[in-house]
């Protein structure tokens, strides 16, 4: 699926925090956006999905496979939010529903949006409980959220956004939470499901490092303006902006950075 | 959390008195319909003030009816009007915070105002002003004690719904395309219901206190009602010397009270899987 943001602005009354901002994902592409906080990169994604706060006002182009996203009715956005548009938050301990069991929350997308009865959602649950790896899925899918360590809650994260098999995978963050062995296993995992799935990425961080482990391009966002893009590689090797190279240098600061690794 | 959250509840001894007084106040209040010990309302001036006996034995009153009966009977207009105005202020808090939280945002602040003058206008002198005009009536007695607890549960809870509303949780639900009413049916309420049901049980303990209030002023329930209020009101020109009799209306009242309340916190703690300890992890 493609995705085709051109021209996106968002204002909080006269304050511009994302200023024209283009880019395209190409159908199976995987683009990371980077950038210091407060930069823009989470609002774009929010702005994506259609879930800006009230405040916020977008204005340019957002395409999904050339239909426009933006000032479309919220009932419409509600049908492919979930189903085509998958989407990963940063915070593990926050993102799933303490009072919903694992299994509920995995399948939730499915029940949503009609796509499987209550009895085939327990099973796709399983299903999907199994695909991100949780250990002991008949037992997993029974628990609740408080009873799962971060990194498995993350795990559920990622297989309710891919419930649906959409074909567009937003990531905010996904793994600054975490700590780095289990960061290490949760980006490998998304390089893992990524892959077979075929969807297209839009991975949102502020590490480098991290980037560069699931994403093969790259947009460096600086107050709200995309100062630099291009490969990975090239990124790493010469980064042309001052941002860049600051973002470089603090990803080699991180032992297992692949850049290094393979240099 | 299924018929778990029954076991847990019954499993607290505070859930368990709580649940156990209020079933036999539903049973006493449903019996009351169709029987009692005596007629409630007949008067026997032969046997005025009786004390404990065999025939009754919660004594007498000054007309010579049958204390037991009564109170028996007036189990159901204390069950009425508790169920009645908590239902009332749950319509109302809800609505009122939910909209007040999420609703457009002109309206935001204009419901902050009027929850927070409602607020300040005093519950029972309303009711008294409200069956002063249309007469003393249970209805009275509900919508009046409905709304004012509804307000201050929509203040209490507006800040819940608009706290758990930022969520991430909620922020996962919107974007895996669940629409903004069901997020708030599924997502928020629930998370918001600890709030809510402590609220709700003590709106039904100050309703069951309102009315035996209202009532035992004159202003609750009609004299063809049976309640506890009016039943204290009738006596208590004699409790110095026939204290025994206004025990019983007293008692009644104040463990109801006690039994909402302590309902209430069990049921909150039982209905939240944080709180409670899965069978897994407790064999393990």
């Amino acid at each position: 699926m493609t995705l085709d943001v051109t021209e996106l602005t968002i204002r909080f009354g006269d304050r511009v925090v994302v200023d024209r901002l283009t880019f395209s994902v190409p159908d199976g592409a995987r683009l990371g956006i980077v950038g210091e906080s407060g930069s823009g990169k989470s609002l774009t994604t929010l702005a994506v999905l259609g879930l800006l706060p009230d405040r916020a006002e977008a204005t340019g182009s957002v395409r999904l496979d050339g239909e426009e996203l933006l000032g479309l009715p919220e009932r419409r956005l509600a049908r492919i939010r979930g189903r085509r548009i998958g989407a990963v938050f940063q915070d593990p301990l926050t993102s799933l529903d303490p009072l919903r069991t694992v299994g509920d929350q995995l399948a939730e997308p499915l029940r949503l949006h009609g796509l499987a009865s209550r009895r085939e959602a327990r099973a796709e649950a399983l299903r999907l409980a199994a695909l991100v790896r949780l250990p002991e899925p008949e037992q997993a899918v029974r628990l609740y959220p408080h009873q799962l360590s971060g990194g498995q809650r993350q795990r559920v994260g990622i297989g309710a956004a891919l419930a649906a098999s959409p074909g567009l995978l937003l990531a905010d963050e996904p793994t600054t939470a975490l700590d780095v062995t289990i960061q290490a296993e949760v980006l490998d995992l998304f390089d893992r499901l990524v892959a077979e799935t075929g969807a297209s990425l839009v991975f949102v961080t502020h590490d480098l490092a991290v980037l560069a482990r699931v994403c093969t391009d790259v947009l460096v966002l600086a107050d709200g303006r995309a100062v630099e893009t291009g490969s990975v590689e090239r990124l790493l090797a010469a980064p042309q902006h001052l941002v860049t190279a600051a973002l470089v240098a603090a990803a080699r600061a991180t032992s297992w950075t692949p850049a290094e690794g393979e240099a | 959390m299924s018929a778990t959250w029954l076991r847990e509840l019954l499993r607290r001894p505070a859930g368990a008195f709580g649940a156990a007084v209020l079933v036999l106040l539903v049973l006493c209040a449903l019996v009351s319909l169709v029987w009692t010990p005596q007629d409630p309302f007949a008067t026997d001036p032969f046997h005025r003030w009786q004390g404990p006996t065999a025939a009754h034995p919660f004594g007498t009153d000054g007309t010579g009816r049958d204390i037991l009966s009564y109170v028996f009977a007036g189990t159901r207009t204390t069950v009425l009007v508790a169920v009645l105005s908590a239902a009332v202020a749950a319509v109302v808090g809800v609505v009122l915070a939910a909209l007040g939280a999420l609703g457009p945002r002109r309206l935001r602040e204009p419901l902050a105002v009027l929850i927070d003058v409602l607020i300040a206008f005093p519950v029972l002198l309303i009711a008294i002003m409200l069956s002063a005009v249309l007469g003393p009536s249970l209805g009275v007695v509900v919508i009046a004690t409905g709304i004012g607890f509804g307000v201050n549960i929509a203040r209490v809870s507006r800040g819940e719904i608009r706290r758990v509303a930022r969520t991430g949780y909620v922020l996962a639900a919107r974007a895996a395309g669940l629409g903004p009413v069901r997020t708030l049916t599924d997502h928020v309420l629930p998370n918001t219901a600890p709030v809510l049901i402590v609220q709700l049980s003590l709106s039904a303990a100050v309703a069951v206190l309102a009315e035996a209030g209202l009532s035992f002023l004159g202003y609750g329930a009609p004299p063809s009602t049976p309640s506890w209020g009016r039943l204290l009101n009738d006596l208590q020109d004699y409790v110095t010397l026939y204290p025994l009799t206004v025990i019983w209306p007293g008692l009644a009242i104040t463990v109801t009270v006690l039994a909402f309340n302590l309902f209430g916190d069990a049921l909150r703690e039982a209905t939240d899987p944080r709180l409670v300890r899965s069978r897994s992890e407790r064999t393990r």
